[in-house]
């Protein structure tokens, strides 16, 4: 879809819901899903895969456990 | 058409930016030039908005192609180590939502409320110009630094291109300013709950909400973000709405209502337990809450700024630029730049941009939308901060800023010491203007939050709801801003735990054992002991604490900043590409002159309002008197306030140790690097694979 006035290709509507979902998601630091599942199978494509609730509490404890790279932000 | 406006060097495109140009140029002198009118708020956004545009057009590109040299074709580490975890390339829009998410705190909104009241054109041309020159630039040269050598943290590059005594220094300059920025904030929530136990509610709501959630998150709907936020923002509008019957019931109202000092130590305790529990339980489903509702407050703000389009009534430039004025002491150089901090350079930044964005960058040439982008955006947080203080009339907006010292407790009081100041506001727009946003008194509400809620509400409550919604929006904004300080102080003490493990674990490697029990609450009570101890000392301190303890966030911020710029300078020079150095030298000159004389200043100014030793020699001289002075009420109280300015002092005193020390580092580095014939810098990180990052 192109937008007809600046003829800069546009999202269409559903996919665009799905990046913003997708940057919610990634603001609190769980990246997505279909992408690792896709990058596993590929990768290594004979290890288990997380199910999508194990990822979620991977993910949080990436981001929450420890380290300095934590969910601490600033100003 | 259309095509050609892309296009870079088209007729078109040139016609639209002189465009921009022009128009930027008259919303700017408009701003500047205006004087005894009020100006209308669209102006300021305006010109931000043209100075953004052509900013981000022409100086971050030419940063990105001839400073940095930035290579398409280079493959980003999110690539050569994509785990589908912590390194996934990501879409450029949604990295950049990430990268602003990371970097929009608490900063931005307090440092401009405080900078009015030298008038909003100083603040506002800093924003502008500091954020162009020095924070945009810092951010974008650390994260291409960053995503050059895998996504490796600020402290681990330092290591690596400047000697690992540099190193430790950095590291342990880093944790001394997260103890001060903890006790800074917790501090803004302590003023703007004081006494408010419609506010303390729904901010002591927010604990049993976050559990709901976690639970939720863990064990009912595993995973499910947006069910679970929207649970909780539901649950947070109606402790809002029910705080008011809590305010207003005989019973529950004193329940609530707290003094500075017993919130100080509820913090505290809160403090200490929040960062031992288990994450999911409060410290994540609160950060949801926290970010989404930032990001939606942010935008709800913007467009009611276009849409409403206040006035500004507070002037241009008011008389306190001469250093005298009640909010912040000291001049306006270097004070103002101190006071601004994040929203035009932020040294925060600098651990954000080598943190988890590096590691998801899809190409290079991405690196200037994420890095400078999104601190554009943050400076426009920062301008539309500036601009909520400045539609208050000014007379309130030093009502509520000035420490009861000056101002006495009644609004009569009150009224008479801000008529001194030379503006004019009546005890019954005092009054007023508490009742309707609901809170007992607005009197000495200092810290930056309350100011930007008075102002938010009024701006929202113009769009929606009108002045019976003002109270709502009000407390709506104390919660948005106690919610984020909340989190920050609990994830805060987390990493100040790491770190303190870390630094005492080079000596006593049994410390580093972050699955240890005993280490972690002993690490845990040090930190929570730490910013506790900065957080009473700013609750007793009788310039209001803030007064005190913010332009000590700021020096720290900048040192940080300067460490930063340091950093990329020297890597500058191992890049062979020292000609165009100055992109990074300009930034770390003004912030190395404003931190150390800043810093000086706080030691030796003899005026005991900017002066810490002045102000401690004022407090001994009297206690051997045997006076007390306000607001210490014994003699040991007296000697409590002698204490903590010397201890500020000698704070200050090591902020500026660091500065120095880690110039000297980048210096000798850089002075090698020329020596050298080659480039000397060490990217990819492949290289050096036991430095790499642990991924996971």
């Amino acid at each position: 879809m192109t937008c007809r006035i600046c003829g800069l290709k546009l999202p269409d509507g559903g996919a665009f819901l799905g990046r913003v979902a997708e940057t919610a998601r990634l603001m609190v630091g769980v990246p997505d899903y279909d992408a690792y599942v896709a990058h596993r199978r590929v990768t290594h494509p004979d290890e288990p895969v997380m199910t999508q609730a194990e990822f979620f509490r991977d993910r949080q404890d990436r981001r929450y456990g420890g380290g300095p790279n934590g969910a601490f932000r600033c100003c | 058409m259309s095509a050609e406006i892309i296009r870079a060097r088209s007729p078109w495109s040139w016609l639209v930016w002189v465009a921009i140009a022009a128009v930027g140029a008259v919303a700017l002198a408009v701003v500047a030039l205006q004087r005894g009118e009020t100006v209308n708020a669209l102006w300021i956004v305006t010109a931000a908005v043209a100075v953004y545009l052509i900013a981000f057009r022409f100086y971050a590109q030419f940063v990105e192609r001839r400073v940095l040299g930035v290579e398409p074709a280079r493959v980003t580490p999110a690539y050569r180590h994509n785990d589908g975890l912590d390194y996934v390339p990501t879409n450029k829009y949604v990295l950049f939502g990430h990268h602003f998410a990371a970097i929009a705190g608490a900063g931005p909104l307090v440092g401009p409320v405080l900078a009015a009241q030298m008038g909003y054109l100083p603040g506002t041309l800093w924003l502008l110009a500091g954020v162009v020159f020095a924070g945009a630039v810092q951010d974008f040269v650390i994260l291409f630094a960053s995503t050059r050598r895998d996504g490796r943290s600020l402290g681990d590059m330092i290591k690596t291109e400047l000697g690992p005594v540099a190193g430790v220094v950095a590291s342990f300059g880093i944790l001394m300013i997260m103890i001060i920025l903890l006790a800074v904030l917790a501090l803004i929530v302590v003023k703007a709950l004081a006494g408010s136990p419609w506010g303390t509610f729904t901010v002591f709501a927010t604990i049993p909400i976050a559990f709901l959630m976690g639970i939720y998150g863990r064990f009912l709907r595993p995973g499910r973000i947006g069910e679970m936020s929207l649970i909780g923002i539901v649950l947070l509008v109606a402790s809002i709405v029910w705080g008011r019957d809590v305010a207003h019931s005989a019973t529950l109202a004193p329940m609530f209502t707290f003094k500075g000092e017993t919130l100080a130590l509820l913090l505290i305790g809160y403090g200490f337990v929040a960062s031992v529990l288990p994450v999911w339980l409060l410290l994540a489903p609160r950060d949801y809450l926290s970010t989404f509702l930032k990001i939606g407050t942010i935008a709800g703000l913007a467009l009611g700024i276009v849409f409403v389009r206040p006035e500004l009534h507070m002037p241009a430039v008011t008389k306190f630029v001469d250093g005298t004025g009640p909010v912040f002491s000291g001049d306006l150089f270097p004070f103002l730049f101190i006071t601004i901090a994040c929203g035009a350079i932020s040294g925060f930044h600098a651990l954000i941009s080598s943190g988890t964005t590096p590691k998801m960058v899809e190409n290079e040439n991405q690196l200037r939308l994420i890095g400078y982008g999104a601190m554009l955006m943050e400076s426009f947080v920062g301008i539309m901060a500036m601009v909520a203080a400045s539609v208050l009339d000014p007379g309130v907006y030093f009502a509520m800023n000035t420490a009861p010292a000056i101002l006495g407790t009644t609004a009569q009081t009150a009224a008479a010491a801000i008529a001194n100041f030379g503006f004019v506001v009546t005890p019954d727009t005092l009054t007023q203007m508490a009742q309707q946003v609901g809170e007992a008194t607005i009197l000495s509400r200092a810290g930056g939050a309350p100011t930007l809620a008075v102002g938010m509400a009024q701006i929202l409550s113009a769009v929606i709801g009108g002045q019976a919604m003002m109270a709502f929006w009000y407390h709506f904004a104390i919660l948005f801003e106690a919610l984020f300080i909340l989190t920050t102080v609990d994830a805060g003490t987390r990493v100040a735990r790491f770190m303190i493990q870390d630094l005492v674990g080079t000596a006593v490697p049994a410390f580093k054992q972050t699955k240890s029990w005993g280490a972690n609450l002993i690490a845990t009570a040090v930190a929570v002991a730490a910013w506790g101890w900065f957080l009473y000392q700013g609750v007793v301190d009788p310039l209001g604490g803030i007064n005190t303890l913010w332009p000590l966030f700021g020096i720290a911020n900048q040192m940080l900043a300067a460490i930063a710029l340091a950093f990329a300078t020297v890597m500058l020079f191992k890049m062979k590409r020292q000609a165009f150095s100055w992109v990074t030298l300009l930034p770390l000159g003004w912030l190395t002159i404003c931190t150390l004389l800043a810093g000086w200043q706080k030691l030796f100014d003899a005026r005991p309002a900017v002066g810490f030793l002045a102000q401690a020699d004022r407090f001994a001289r009297a206690a051997a008197e045997g006076k007390l002075l306000a607001p210490a009420k014994s003699m040991e109280q007296m000697g409590r306030v002698i204490l903590n300015n010397r201890l500020d002092a000698g704070l200050t005193a090591l902020f500026m140790a660091v500065v120095v020390l880690m110039l000297v580092f980048g210096v000798k580095a850089a002075f090698a690097a020329l020596k050298s014939d080659g480039v000397t810098t060490r990217e990819v990180g492949d290289d050096v694979p036991n430095l790499r990052p642990e991924a996971a």
